[in-house]
């Protein structure tokens, strides 16, 4: 493949044909501070944060999407840029909540960082605000279009990565926004990508809701205990609880999870989770209220110890079988197959691999 | 999976049959769109016109049950147009002459009779599949849950070797895994028939080797299957049974035999999370950890070995399972002792080659895929390079079967089960998240519009789905993702569960896997 030479900010590097100067400029380690570009989406050049000055070219120009040719000469920053990414930044700014001291995503926005480093205070900049009262219905995704700065990478991740399509742009200029079909309540397949790729708290989760913000969390990657797929997940813990799943971009996954894995996690905490030894007192074939009582694990263990030696003593190891899950770990499963073949005495062991 | 989930983005052709992919596995349905987005074609072959179809070059709409004849057609097809890959053939495989005899009925005329499929597209489809070396087969349950399941992975397996379409990148037989860990729990040896890494309980060198690594006296012959415990355990043959994690009474077929099967059993042990319907049952409830409470690891449908880790600890008595079966072990007289998972997987490394090269060091970050036999082996990526390990692989000629429960005049719908997009299985985990309840919390029949039409029923409508094993009143949701003629049940809801209509009686004759993709059914308003 063709290689090109180019120079940014002093350092030469070669890159591989239609490289953006973005990309070029992040193979050298150079910060260009972005709000739109997402590396796994196509570049959109909207947010225009991302300028730089290229010689011979008289007018700054979105490093997102102008490819590398060869022998250019680029400088990422300048005063006029960082003007210009300044300015940029406070007419966002100017039409955005400031409520970052109640809002899901302090502390993980790019937003708030970008504010921080261009150190806006204050905006010189009043006016209109947009104002939208309607809350989405939707159970799972808070939609709070007063916070989104129409990056469009929610609209992208949705067509080309999950091949839905359930939002676009629509209206035009001041009253530009995302909305699904008729902007009714947003109806897909609650992915979620488009909360994992929104640079600010424009889109989070509904469970999320003061459950605890990026600060107070302890993040702890696993796998997905749903499908055989098994993508990598973090789980965002804070006292004791998995308060919010979010995934990598550099797993194999890249980041991308169903709603399942995104959503479904509340099951851990349910209060109806099964908290000791039940050991049943009445018959089977009275299924009414209490048929069960607590029991100690001592208690309960001595009991199926007791009752499987009688059956096995009486009928042979062959009359009891036991089935596994698929659930649960390599580890369980191993054990599990180990208790019934050397402890019980029994190939009788299976799992629901046909169901 | 012979190939990885990466993989699919470098595939040329993508074939689906009987896998709701963007449904049951939606991040390798991503995959899959990134390949369309390349330039891929997709074909899907479905009873029911599934979400893919929206990205696919062809749907072959078949009839529920008609696999074999399809995948016979297609490959018959592929060799009429010449278009098999005769130096794979000669070099990799036997038997291909007298497979080629089984398939020279299955013209396009005769397939299409059978199916339902128009003859033009089958022929486009053998062309498309036929003419590429990057083409990639999925399935899932739509292939295995049926009485010829196996006649089906036959068949499947038979496209790919006339093309020679296995043991390369980007081209080979995958079969999507529909739980975390089910290639984890095969893996480590809970099946009735082989110890950890597929070793045969009944050959005396295997039970040697397994007798002297655990120090104990083993069963020389194999044991029952799943759907083999069930009638056991009410002909008074099963009389104990133990299970860890799954919930039969909903995921099993006919319900009502379930529930008859576990009451006669003398002493029932369920280990779980909740309150399951099959727990409900029991004479013992252990409360048991999850996923989030608890180190291991879990081996997905690729054979990668991933870390699950301890986020959380459990709720007030709830333990691990690796700690219960501990316990139980040794108050059974057999000590088990461990200090940690990781001990465990490194005695499953130990019985089992293609693991031991996998530690827990290695998969901090990233996983690795089996076989990884020495600690610096990279892992497989897909399976086969350069061989199949017996040497040649031979052709299983498959001869069409019907389903076991065809249509009749009193029961006229071919009624096929599965999942959703938002539930999951037996619906013990999903059904407790409040969203998923909210938006998907309903049970529901999908029906054509035609047949809604005849039967006047409108969408959101009461109906009694009836089958000869039951009946259930369940909300009908006209849409034209059914087909005429077959309707469809998801498999989650206890309050209208598909499984009280299912057909018990119809397993595969090699892998007891029950047809749930196929029973017999009316409608009455």
């Amino acid at each position: 493949m063709k290689k090109l030479k180019v120079t940014i900010d002093g350092k030469t590097i070669e890159v591989p044909e239609n490289t953006t100067v973005l990309d070029a400029a992040r193979m050298l380690d150079i910060q260009i501070p972005t709000l739109c570009h997402h590396p796994k989406l196509t570049p959109f050049g909207g947010c225009r944060l991302c300028i730089v000055e290229i010689k011979g070219i008289p007018r700054p120009v979105t490093s997102c999407t102008t490819p590398v040719s060869d022998g250019m000469e680029v400088t990422t920053s300048s005063p006029q840029i960082e003007d210009l990414r300044k300015t940029v930044l406070e007419l966002i700014l100017s039409d955005h909540p400031n409520d970052c001291m109640v809002c899901e995503k302090a502390g993980d926005c790019t937003l708030q960082e970008l504010a921080y480093f261009y150190g806006i205070r204050e905006n010189r900049f009043g006016g209109e605000r947009r104002v939208y009262a309607k809350r989405d219905g939707n159970p799972f995704i808070e939609r709070d279009m007063e916070k989104c700065i129409l990056c469009g990478r929610c609209v992208k991740v949705c067509d080309e990565v999950q091949g839905v399509g359930a939002i676009d742009f629509t209206y035009r200029g001041f009253k530009s926004k995302i909305c699904p079909p008729y902007e009714k309540d947003l109806n897909c397949e609650f992915c979620g990508q488009c909360v994992a790729v929104c640079p600010t708290g424009a889109l989070t989760g509904k469970q999320w809701s003061l459950r605890g913000r990026q600060k107070d969390i302890k993040e702890i990657d696993t796998t997905c205990p749903y499908c055989g797929t098994g993508c990598n997940i973090t789980l965002h813990v804070r006292r004791n609880e998995v308060v919010r799943i979010t995934s990598r971009e550099d797993t194999w996954n890249e980041g991308w999870l169903c709603v399942k894995g995104r959503f479904g996690y509340k099951f851990i905490n349910s209060p109806d989770r099964l908290k000791k030894p039940l050991i049943r007192i009445k018959d089977r074939s009275n299924s009414l209220n209490d048929i069960f009582r607590e029991a100690s694990w001592d208690e309960a263990l001595d009991y199926i110890a007791t009752r499987l030696n009688e059956i096995k003593s009486k009928h042979g190891a062959d009359a009891i079988g036991g089935l596994s899950s698929a659930r649960c770990t390599n580890e369980e499963n191993y054990l599990f197959q180990k208790l019934m073949r050397a402890a019980v005495g029994t190939n009788n062991v299976d799992h629901c691999a046909r169901l | 999976m012979t190939n990885s989930i990466r993989e699919i983005e470098g595939n040329e052709v993508i074939f689906i049959i009987g896998s709701n992919t963007k449904e049951t596995h939606p991040v390798i349905a991503n995959r899959m769109i990134k390949a369309y987005r390349n330039g891929a074609k997709i074909i899907v072959a479905d009873p029911r016109r599934v979400p893919m179809t929206r990205f696919s070059e062809l749907f072959l709409n078949l009839k529920p049950g008609t696999d074999v004849a399809l995948l016979n057609g297609i490959a018959h097809v592929i060799l009429k147009e010449g278009l098999h890959n005769k130096e794979f053939i000669n070099n990799r495989t036997e038997g291909f002459d007298e497979w080629k005899k089984s398939v020279e009925d299955f013209t396009p005329d005769y397939v299409e009779k059978i199916t339902g499929v128009d003859r033009g597209d089958i022929i486009k489809a053998a062309k498309l599949y036929g003419s590429s070396q990057r083409a990639g087969i999925f399935y899932t349950m739509g292939i295995t849950q049926h009485t010829c399941g196996t006649d089906n992975v036959n068949a499947v397996a038979n496209l790919a070797l006339i093309t020679g379409n296995i043991g390369k990148p980007s081209a080979g037989i995958n079969p999507l895994r529909g739980q975390n860990n089910v290639q984890g729990a095969s893996d480590a040896g809970c099946m009735p028939n082989v110890y950890p890494g597929y070793q045969r309980v009944d050959l005396p060198d295997i039970k040697h080797k397994f007798e002297s690594a655990w120090g104990a006296s083993l069963s020389p012959h194999a044991g029952l299957k799943s759907t083999e415990m069930i009638p056991a355990a009410l002909d008074g043959k099963l009389k104990g049974l133990y299970i860890m994690g799954e919930n039969p009474v909903i995921t099993d077929p006919n319900i009502e035999h379930t529930i008859k099967a576990l009451n006669a059993v003398e002493f029932l042990v369920v280990q779980d999370i909740f309150m399951t319907e099959t727990a409900e049952l029991a004479d013992v409830v252990l409360p048991a950890a999850c996923f989030a409470e608890k180190d291991g690891t879990f081996s997905n449908t690729e054979r990668k070995v991933q870390r699950v880790r301890k986020a959380v600890i459990p709720p007030e008595e709830a333990r691990d399972d690796i700690s219960i079966i501990m316990e139980l072990s040794k108050r059974l007289g057999y000590n088990m002792e461990y200090n940690s998972p990781e001990e465990v997987f490194e005695e499953f490394g130990k019985v089992w080659p293609a693991l031991a090269g996998i530690t827990y060091g290695r998969i901090e970050k990233h996983g690795i895929q089996w076989p990884c036999p020495t600690k610096n082996h990279p892992g497989t990526t897909y399976l086969y390079k350069g061989g199949f390990p017996r040497g040649k692989v031979h052709f299983t000629p498959t001869a069409y079967t019907p389903p076991a429960e065809i249509t009749d005049s009193d029961y006229p719908f071919i009624l096929t089960t599965g999942r959703n997009l938002f539930q999951y299985h037996s619906g013990s985990m999903t059904r407790r998240v409040k969203p998923i309840e909210t938006h998907a919390g309903e049970p529901y029949v999908e029906i054509s519009p035609s047949d809604a039409k005849g039967l006047d029923i409108k969408d959101g409508d009461m109906v009694k789905v009836i089958s000869r094993r039951g009946n259930i009143k369940i909300k009908a949701r006209v849409t034209k993702k059914a087909s005429k003629g077959v309707i469809f049940i998801p498999m989650h809801y206890s309050e209208a569960a598909a499984n009280m209509l299912t057909n018990d009686k119809a397993l595969d004759k090699h892998a007891k896997t029950p047809e749930f993709k196929v029973c017999a059914a009316k409608i009455e308003k």
